[in-house]
């Protein structure tokens, strides 16, 4: 369903993606873990048509998402590890947005919606506008929506972080109904090596922009003499805490407040 | 096309939430209406030229138009630092879709800001000579909607971070408006003034919607300006489409 071969993404001198290569099947899980700045986002975004690989080739259900972008955007379904709500809207018009966007039956649209919001208990909030909710509820909302069309494949940046135990639970049981029912390819990167052990059949690991490991939870194990998944990701990425680079967009937050208080 | 819909509804129910950017938006119109209209109305009358008013109106209405429909345009560098860009460039809708939906979204905004300021002229004093103009006049203020939605949308699709703003504003918007002909009229100014002017698309808006909206004489002549509008706006659509779908994340 995926098919990743010699994948380089270079800034300049700087090599965030180093000629990786992977397979993910059909209605397989894979997760794609790794510590901050090591390449998964960036991957991902090469895979879903937002960025265009400096060289190597990427096939998503057989199409070329750097060519073929408006067949490949048919074909998945994406939850962003940083928020891509609109904050001045509710929280019901940010989903129905979406499932125009996605072309979401109008018949279905309505029942969707609301299995969706009440699943992540946001129902009674649906009509406070997003920029009145807390981290975890934009989270829950981002995650609902991308829930709200089945898409052949479904990439899940961490979609999890900042989210309590019982949310994370609801998703990914939710997560795997879709994949045994409706077959849907999953796609995920976490930090929550537990998470990965649990719903992933198979998983790469990443660091510096190079894969160095990838198997089922147990080949990684056995690979590394690990008893869980945690030791063996700190046995093959080390134990050194990264940075990540800051973000110009912490800035623009930071301005942001201050121009809708000042001047908007 | 429902797309195209959405993303336009989506503009307006933003702008039309936002009291502090309507009542805000108005201020400048306001102020160079009152400071200028009022200060220089009687030297602009000794000097012959009539009412100040009648004449400087249009070029207000004009700015409010370019400033808001440049911001709207703009926009989308706030909509790429939060985000909300990602999900839409993802979605299986062709961009320039998108483009589309988002441009009349930042144009019918920047009209309906128009509007407003045409009724605070009304008040101000400012008469519209016959019926019969007034669809030529909106022709003309959705032609300047449209032409710097567009461009402000090709300027932010190149542009990543808020900090070029200033710069966008300061170097191609305030020039654009006060080489235009919205302040003062283009038939005795500087030799050069005029060139530079003549180049300038915002200074036919003007000309064009103040032919329209009074009835006199147009500086370019009627014709000269809905082409030379026309003919930019499509070029800067083509320009604000292809910018557009080139953006990367």
């Amino acid at each position: 369903m995926i098919r990743v071969q010699n994948l380089v993404k270079k800034y300049g001198e700087f090599t965030a993606v180093n000629d990786i290569s992977f397979d993910v099947d059909q209605g397989e899980i894979f997760a794609f873990l790794g510590p901050n700045g090591a390449g998964k986002t960036t991957t991902i975004k090469m895979l879903t048509t937002l960025l265009t690989p400096t060289s190597g080739s990427v096939e998503l259900d057989g199409l070329n998402p750097a060519v073929n972008h408006h067949d490949v955007r048919k074909r998945f379904g994406i939850v962003f590890q940083d928020p891509s709500l609109d904050d001045e809207l509710t929280a019901y018009e940010n989903l129905e947005l979406h499932c125009i966007l996605y072309k979401v039956p109008r018949k279905v649209r309505k029942e969707r919606i609301e299995r969706l919001l009440g699943l992540f208990e946001l129902w009674d909030r649906r009509h406070d506008p997003v920029k009145q909710f807390s981290g975890g509820m934009k989270r829950r909302l981002e995650i609902a929506r991308g829930l709200l069309h089945t898409p052949k494949i479904l990439f899940l940046d961490e979609p999890t972080l900042g989210l309590d135990p019982q949310t994370r639970n609801h998703l990914w049981t939710h997560v795997q109904n879709l994949n045994r029912e409706e077959r849907v390819t999953v796609f995920l990167t976490t930090h929550y090596m537990e998470e990965a052990d649990r719903v992933a059949q198979r998983i790469a690991i990443i660091d510096h922009g190079k894969i160095v490991a990838q198997g089922t939870s147990q080949e990684l194990k056995t690979q590394t003499n690990s008893d869980s998944l945690e030791q063996a990701f700190l046995t093959l990425t080390g134990s050194t805490i990264r940075d990540e680079t800051a973000g110009g967009i912490d800035q623009l937050r930071q301005m942001s407040r201050m121009w809708r208080g000042g001047r908007r | 096309m429902n797309a195209v819909y959405v993303l336009w509804i989506r503009q307006l129910k933003r702008y039309f939430r936002s009291r502090a950017r309507i009542v805000g938006s108005l201020g400048q119109p306001l102020l160079f209406l009152v400071a200028l209209g009022f200060g220089f109305g009687p030297i602009f009358q000794r000097a012959g030229q009539g009412n100040y008013i009648q004449f400087l109106a249009p070029g207000v209405i004009g700015m409010t138009i370019l400033f808001s429909a440049v911001f709207s345009g703009i926009e989308l560098i706030w909509d790429r630092q939060f985000g909300f860009l990602k999900e839409t460039l993802v979605a299986p809708v062709p961009r320039i879709m998108i483009m589309v939906g988002r441009t009349c979204g930042g144009a019918t905004v920047a009209l309906a800001q128009g509007l407003i300021v045409v009724a605070i002229c009304y008040v101000a004093g400012f008469r519209a000579s016959n019926f019969a103009g007034w669809p030529f006049a909106f022709v003309f203020m959705a032609l300047i909607a449209i032409m710097f939605t567009a461009f402000g949308t090709a300027i932010a699709s190149v542009l990543s971070d808020f900090q070029a703003f200033q710069l966008v504003m300061n170097f191609m918007i305030m020039p654009l408006f006060f080489l235009s002909g919205a302040l003062f009229p283009l038939t005795n100014v500087p030799r050069a003034l005029q060139i530079v002017a003549a180049v300038n698309p915002f200074a036919y808006g003007v000309d064009g919607m103040r032919a329209a909206f009074t009835g006199g004489a147009s500086h370019f002549g009627a014709a000269a300006d809905l082409g030379v509008l026309g003919a930019i706006t499509a070029l800067l659509l083509g320009v604000g489409s292809y910018l557009f779908s080139k953006i990367q994340l």
